[in-house]
């Protein structure tokens, strides 16, 4: 049970910045249809402008601020110079743009910082927590607070702002959201704005545990794409609940099965699960028109 | 003894009802339209008919034959070709290449063969080339062969999608809205089109919202409304049908279903 | 463009077979030797990658995978099972065609970024077979792949690489051409444009896009095979995801559905490397921003925009 419980807070921990990775995806899918590979490299920003103005002396809450700032920077950046010049292109040709992206926000990131890896010191230090026998870091604990208060600013975004409800009105009609007057050009721009922030945040809060270097962000887009297909593409509840899955799939299967493997019982799952559900667990099945 | 036979078909999208209890029989050589108000079920109707959509109760049997549950590709070799209403033309395939994958089902298969070219596969190329070329005059798209379909204006797609379902030898063809867009002329040769397939023993089965070509050259026609058969006769008896009036003044009124 | 089909299909071939008995004159070094074998090692997987996504239109994310099952093919059987490697290309590639057949089935049912997520997990469950079966493949490190002997022939050295590697991406892609232009080629991209309409004419979708898989894994394996007996050593590097991820950039930049594109799309992202090396650390940035830069320009890609321009807009 002890162990059980070990797995579990060490898969929900990886779980929730995979969540936010996915979240991240489904945001700016939902807003332009594009899928964007360069989402782990938001959290790779986070990370490494963090460690690097802490090391600069920069005090880490400021760092942090700051590091979020660059990151919506690039994504807006990445908005207007790469993705809205290739208006109108297929989905095909726009995924290659932000594999570019990637190629070269981690080619930025490794000459302006470095390529080794780095960690942050924990932000609230102590000794573990102990709860049914297992054993949990209050930074782990951060992680999940900080994907939760994520997650339901988030909602409040949504479905309380102007903004919010322009954005879901874009998702579901990028046409008919145009006829009443929305700007989705600015629309776009700003799910892109969100979305390098959610991922920098998710970055920052991992960073004192799992490490961070110039190279975090492919496995990460990887599994945060996988975890949104799981939950269903552009169902932002479904990508929550995708990454948690992938989380804890992958350290159940490290911990009971093999830690060489722990990333095929994630696949195996995301497989089995789409023969049996094609549009993935919160995915609409929809008629085929013609 | 009826070529296509339509038995109770329902069908639901979501909850909501698209077609209910619809029969119909259509025989050979007959032009046979299906009529009514936007939302009536029309295409649906055309989409279970063609094994699309899998309907929720009722069958389609196509010489006597129970197929409702058959794949779509198999339907195509008991005799079934089909037009679609919004095109669904290969856009990316020139025009001749768009009426060769209708003759897809007479031709040899052997992934082997065609990756080699052997002569065989050379000789059946030129002969459905040909055939294609024929067809494509037959519908009035000569000298377009060679031109990317994607390229070319909204009424020859609606030609080039006939002469790619004629294309597969059928029995029955379903034709969804063939006139559309065209003007006076062009729907006159639609007409004649359509009057040549049938002399040829193809049943017709025909939605289209021209009532004037309707009327001209339907031998019988089938009227829904929301799902359901109103009534089914000639020209002359639908024309005359109250309830017929009623629906499509109805429509008017502003009482167009609008699912399906 | 009133050209006849037919001499569009063998220009093509012969575009690519001019290239490989020129390049040799203009080539100064064995270094350069090297660099034309890998593209036209890369063209040839790309080439079968382009069957199934480019004509039939099924994104695939895991071509790596069956790139590695011909590579591990001819480190694996000689080593371990003692199959010269002369019968263990022709296995590997029978190996992933069956495997393609397979998972093929399932996975191909699934649209769009279910289909590319869905791939992608099987390209990785294979690499993790090569990274964690060490027994057989050496794990992490690989292992070493006994040079190919045909008829007492030993098939090495960048120069003979050259040859093999160009003759056969030559006859691949004059089947591929063949295929394009037959039958099957024609179900390919019309299902590519309207499933329903292939189906309503008799084309069965299911089995179309299964042969066009299996089709593509097996090119794919070839050429997995002799980058593993070229470079004389095979590392699950050879087949992770970033290689299929490599292989479907080299695709859609070069263009989707084009023969000679995929030979373009493969140079780009094989010479260009080699060029930027003189920018050293800034290798990346410069890549990043080139690839950034062609799509945006170049949508369609280098070989049909190109194309596009000098044609006007024809296929």
């Amino acid at each position: 049970m002890a162990q059980f419980l070990q797995y579990a807070f060490s898969g929900l921990t990886v779980g929730a910045v995979y969540a936010l990775v996915a979240l991240g995806f489904t945001l700016i899918y939902n807003a332009s249809g594009v899928i964007n590979f360069a989402q782990g490299e938001f959290v790779m920003l986070g990370g490494m402008v963090t460690v690097f103005a802490t090391m600069a002396g920069v005090p880490l809450p400021l760092a942090a601020l700051l590091a979020i700032a660059v990151a919506v920077l690039v994504g807006i950046s990445l908005h207007l110079f790469a993705i809205e010049p290739a208006k109108g292109a297929s989905a095909v040709t726009l995924i290659i743009i932000t594999i570019g992206a990637s190629i070269l926000l981690r080619g930025l990131a490794s000459v302006i910082f470095d390529k080794r890896f780095h960690a942050l010191p924990a932000f609230v230090p102590g000794e573990p927590l102990r709860i049914g026998g297992a054993s949990i870091l209050p930074q782990s604990i951060l992680v999940l607070a900080g994907a939760a208060i994520i997650v339901l600013l988030l909602w409040l975004f949504m479905s309380r702002t102007l903004m919010g409800k322009a954005m879901i009105a874009t998702a579901a009609n990028r046409m008919s959201a145009r006829l009443v007057g929305i700007n989705t050009v600015w629309i776009i721009c700003a799910s892109f704005a969100v979305s390098a922030a959610i991922g920098a945040v998710g970055g920052i809060l991992v960073a004192p545990i799992t490490l961070t270097n110039y190279d975090v962000g492919t496995l990460l887009a990887l599994k945060g794409f996988s975890a949104a297909m799981l939950g269903g593409m552009g169902n932002p509840l479904g990508a929550i609940v995708g990454g948690l899955v992938v989380g804890l799939l992958e350290a159940f299967g490290a911990g009971y099965i093999s830690s060489a493997y722990k990333d095929a019982i994630a696949f195996i799952v995301i497989l089995l699960v789409l023969f049996v559900m094609p549009n993935g667990l919160f995915g609409k099945a929809g008629v085929e028109r013609v | 003894m009826s070529l296509l036979s339509v038995r109770d078909i329902g069908i639901e999208f979501g909850g909501v009802t698209a077609l209910q209890g619809v029969s119909l029989d259509v025989r050979p050589a007959e032009i046979f339209a299906i009529i009514g108000p936007n939302g009536a079920g029309k295409t649906t109707l055309f989409n279970v008919i063609s094994g699309l959509y899998l309907p929720k109760q009722g069958r389609i049997e196509l010489h006597g034959k129970d197929v409702t549950r058959f794949p779509v590709h198999r339907l195509s070799e008991l005799g079934l070709s089909r037009t679609f209403q919004n095109l669904q033309v290969f856009f990316r395939m020139t025009a001749v290449e768009n009426v060769m994958v209708g003759r897809h089902l007479h031709e040899k298969r052997g992934v082997l063969a065609h990756l080699f070219a052997l002569p065989s596969v050379k000789r059946q190329n030129a002969e459905t080339r040909a055939k294609a070329e024929e067809l494509l005059a037959f519908v009035g798209l000569k000298g377009i062969s060679d031109q990317t379909a994607g390229n070319l204006p909204y009424g020859a797609l609606k030609r080039l999608e006939i002469a790619r379902a004629l294309a597969a030898e059928p029995k029955v063809l379903l034709l969804d809205e063939p006139a559309a867009g065209c003007n006076a002329v062009e729907t006159a040769e639609i007409d004649e089109i359509i009057r040549k397939i049938a002399a040829n023993g193809v049943a017709v089965v025909l939605v289209e919202h021209d009532m004037r070509l309707v009327m001209k050259i339907s031998h019988r026609i089938h009227v829904l409304e929301t799902g359901r058969t109103l009534v089914e006769g000639t020209a002359q008896e639908v024309r005359t049908n109250p309830k017929v009036i009623a629906a499509y003044l109805g429509k008017h009124a502003g009482e167009d279903a609008q699912h399906a | 463009m009133k050209m006849p089909k037919i001499s569009q299909r063998h220009g093509v071939v012969l575009a690519i077979l001019a290239i490989v008995l020129l390049l040799p004159f203009v080539m100064p070094s064995n270094f350069y030797f090297r660099i034309a074998t890998l593209t036209f090692i890369f063209a040839l997987a790309v080439l079968g990658l382009n069957l199934v996504m480019g004509y039939a239109g099924q994104v695939s994310l895991g071509h790596g995978g069956f790139f590695g099952i011909g590579a591990y093919a001819v480190a694996v059987g000689p080593v371990h099972f003692g199959i010269p490697g002369w019968a263990a290309l022709p296995l590997g590639a029978a190996l992933a065609g069956l495997i393609a057949f397979l998972i093929g089935r399932p996975i191909l049912k699934l649209k769009g970024h279910y289909l590319a997520v869905a791939t992608l997990g099987m390209g990785i469950l294979i690499a993790m077979v090569f990274t964690n079966e060490a027994r057989f493949t050496g794990g992490p490190d690989g292992m070493s792949v006994p040079r190919l002997v045909l008829f007492g022939w030993a098939v090495r050295g960048p120069i003979t690489w050259y040859w093999v590697s160009g003759i056969t991406l030559v006859i691949a892609a004059w089947l591929a051409m063949n295929l394009i232009d037959s039958p099957t080629g024609r179900a390919f991209r019309a299902i590519h444009d309207s499933e329903p309409a292939s189906g309503v004419l008799g084309v069965d979708v299911a089995r179309y896009k299964l042969t066009a898989f299996v089709l593509s894994a097996v090119y794919a394996s070839i050429a997995g095979a002799f980058l593993a007996l070229y470079d004389g050593g095979v590392t699950p590097r050879t087949a992770d995801f970033l290689r299929s991820i490599e292989f479907v950039t080299m695709a859609v930049l070069g263009g989707l559905g084009s023969v000679i594109g995929s030979l373009v799309g493969a140079a780009f992202l094989t010479v260009l490397p080699q060029v930027l090396t003189v920018f050293h650390d800034y290798e990346h940035i410069v890549l990043g921003l080139l690839i950034i830069l062609f799509m945006i320009f170049l949508r369609e890609g280098i070989v049909p925009a190109i194309a596009n321009r000098i044609f006007g807009r024809q296929r």
